[in-house]
């Protein structure tokens, strides 16, 4: 029998699949792979199967569903089930305005890492980022990818408020903050287009192993976008990605 | 559509039903009011589907102007809730008279109190609930002049009330909790501790989560960020124990020693600050 997923219940409304304790594209595809089964063969409407680098839970609606009979007959499922782990995904570019209006701590990276702030701005456009899943708060993406000369450790004092749209490097990690919140990372740009709204079907467009590029609009372009975005007429580049 | 207009709103309220379902994957919030029971309990007391949209009011309570008539229950903390000068007891239905004013005193028991109205408050559906959420609907606390919308409907005549008083939860002392994913990596004496000590609730706690004042030392590592649920108590390095609430966030890196349970969680919302309690751990069937 295989070691992984290891299967668990977490209190009276959620069973937890727990994968290789590892950050990697390979287990994301494999954890991906075990949630599409679930929500495909296995569980019926009515229960959500989230995903985080390297677990799903799985979440009821009520308590009342989950029977230990159901429980076991779950895991003899999930231990028969023939994992594919090639899926199709789509490869979204979104826009960032990298002026030092927005980039406020571009300086500062710039002089720690003995990088000009163009090179810091082309190594963050060019690089293809995976998304892990969305967590912490409403649209906000975990991105994997990012590319080692540009890790920096997180700030010291956290800001109290980062604006929406602020795009950030904390550590190992970029992304982009969907609405305005308190924040650690070092801000070196922001995005007109939101991540999440809680009025479009569905809220965000973006998914679990999909891909995102950035690429680099001025002052001027980001000011159009985010019009654009108030009338509803903006609409993400996408194309097909065959991960 | 008739309405109530808030003349003060009081310290924090919202309106909460059972909340979101299914939006975990957008980093959505589940929401919903922080003790069910009581919740449950007032739109049974109206025939409501249990699901129909209640005030949640922390402390202190708001003043209220009824607009139209109305049928309305009180349940969950008493906050000494009186309508025009006159007492009005939790877990009866009330009718209540067009222009009517409904008020709340001094903290009898308990930290949050619903009101219900027949039919459910008929504020904006937002994501499958009308819930109130930072971050995901326009409102999230009641302000001064805002009007929460209701239907009018057939208003009988005669109170009616709850003839199962069961209410002895909002002085209990024990919360119930299964052991959480992490769990097993405490030492044996961390979990004694966490068994034998006293907790109480600290003050910056909220919705979103109820941070303990007493701390349980601890050399447990960060987890990979994974995924947390209401009612998951996060241990962070320096020793503060988290539980997330119903507002919580949907991931979280902190090591999850324990999950607790439904009803611990409607004991735990009904907590004052600096009230003690104590943890039982409970194992699955």
């Amino acid at each position: 029998m295989q070691e992984f997923p290891k299967i668990s219940r977490m209190g009276e409304r959620a069973i937890l699949l727990h994968f290789e304790p590892e950050i990697s594209e390979k287990v994301l595809k494999k954890v991906l792979a075990y949630q599409k089964i679930l929500q495909e063969k296995i569980l019926k409407e009515g229960v959500e199967v989230i995903n985080t680098y390297n677990s799903l839970l799985i979440t009821y609606h009520t308590a009342i569903e989950i029977t230990y009979d159901g429980f076991l007959q779950l895991k003899e499922e999930l231990e028969r089930a023939k994992i594919q782990d090639n899926f199709k995904s789509h490869l979204f570019h979104i826009p960032v305005c990298y002026d030092q209006n927005f980039g406020i701590d571009l300086q500062e990276i710039s002089i720690a890492k003995e990088l000009q702030i163009k090179e810091i701005i082309r190594l963050h456009s060019t690089a293809l980022y995976t998304v892990y899943f969305t967590g912490f708060l409403p649209g906000f993406l975990y991105l994997g990818g990012l590319p080692e000369e540009l890790c920096f450790s997180r700030r010291e004092h956290p800001r109290i408020e980062v604006p929406k749209g602020a795009v950030g490097i904390g550590e190992k990690q970029t992304g982009i903050y969907p609405q305005k919140s308190p924040g650690g990372w070092n801000i070196i740009g922001n995005s007109p287009v939101p991540l999440f709204d809680p009025f479009a079907d569905p809220p965000c467009e973006i998914r679990a192993g999909d891909k995102i590029r950035f690429y680099e609009v001025s002052l001027e372009e980001h000011q159009e976008i985010s019009e654009m975005m108030e009338k509803g007429e903006f609409k993400f580049r996408k194309e097909g990605y065959d991960g | 559509m008739a309405k109530i207009e808030v003349v003060q709103p009081g310290l924090y309220s919202s309106i909460q039903d059972l909340g979101r379902f299914g939006f975990r994957k957008y980093g959505v919030p589940q929401s919903g009011a922080m003790d069910h029971r009581a919740a449950g309990m007032a739109n049974l007391l109206l025939q409501n589907e249990p699901n129909a949209a209640v005030l949640e009011i922390t402390l202190q309570g708001p003043v209220l102007k009824f607009q139209e008539a109305a049928e309305i229950v009180v349940t969950g903390a008493d906050l000494s809730p009186v309508l025009d000068g006159g007492k009005l007891f939790n877990n009866h239905v009330v009718p209540v008279k067009e222009g009517q004013v409904l008020k709340f005193g001094g903290r009898i028991s308990g930290f949050r109190a619903y009101l219900a109205i027949k039919n459910g408050f008929q504020t904006q559906e937002i994501l499958n609930s009308r819930s109130w959420c930072k971050g995901v609907t326009p409102q999230h606390r009641l302000e001064k002049g805002m009007d929460i919308p209701f239907l009018k409907g057939d208003i009988s005549a005669s109170e009616k009330f709850s003839t199962v008083r069961s209410d002895a939860y909002l002085t209990s002392e024990v919360i119930e909790a299964f052991p959480g994913p992490e769990f097993e990596l405490l030492s044996a004496s961390e979990k004694e501790r966490l068994r034998k000590g006293h907790f109480s609730v600290g003050k910056d706690s909220d919705r979103m989560g109820i941070r303990f004042q007493e701390k349980l030392q601890n050399s447990l590592a960060p987890i990979i960020t994974g995924p947390v649920l209401p009612g998951t108590v996060q241990l962070t390095p320096s020793g503060v124990m988290i539980s997330l609430m119903r507002d919580g966030q949907t991931t979280g890196g902190y090591p999850r020693i324990l999950q607790i349970t439904e009803e611990g969680m409607d004991i735990l919302a009904q907590k004052l600050p600096g009230e003690e309690l104590y943890i039982k751990l409970v194992n699955y069937l």
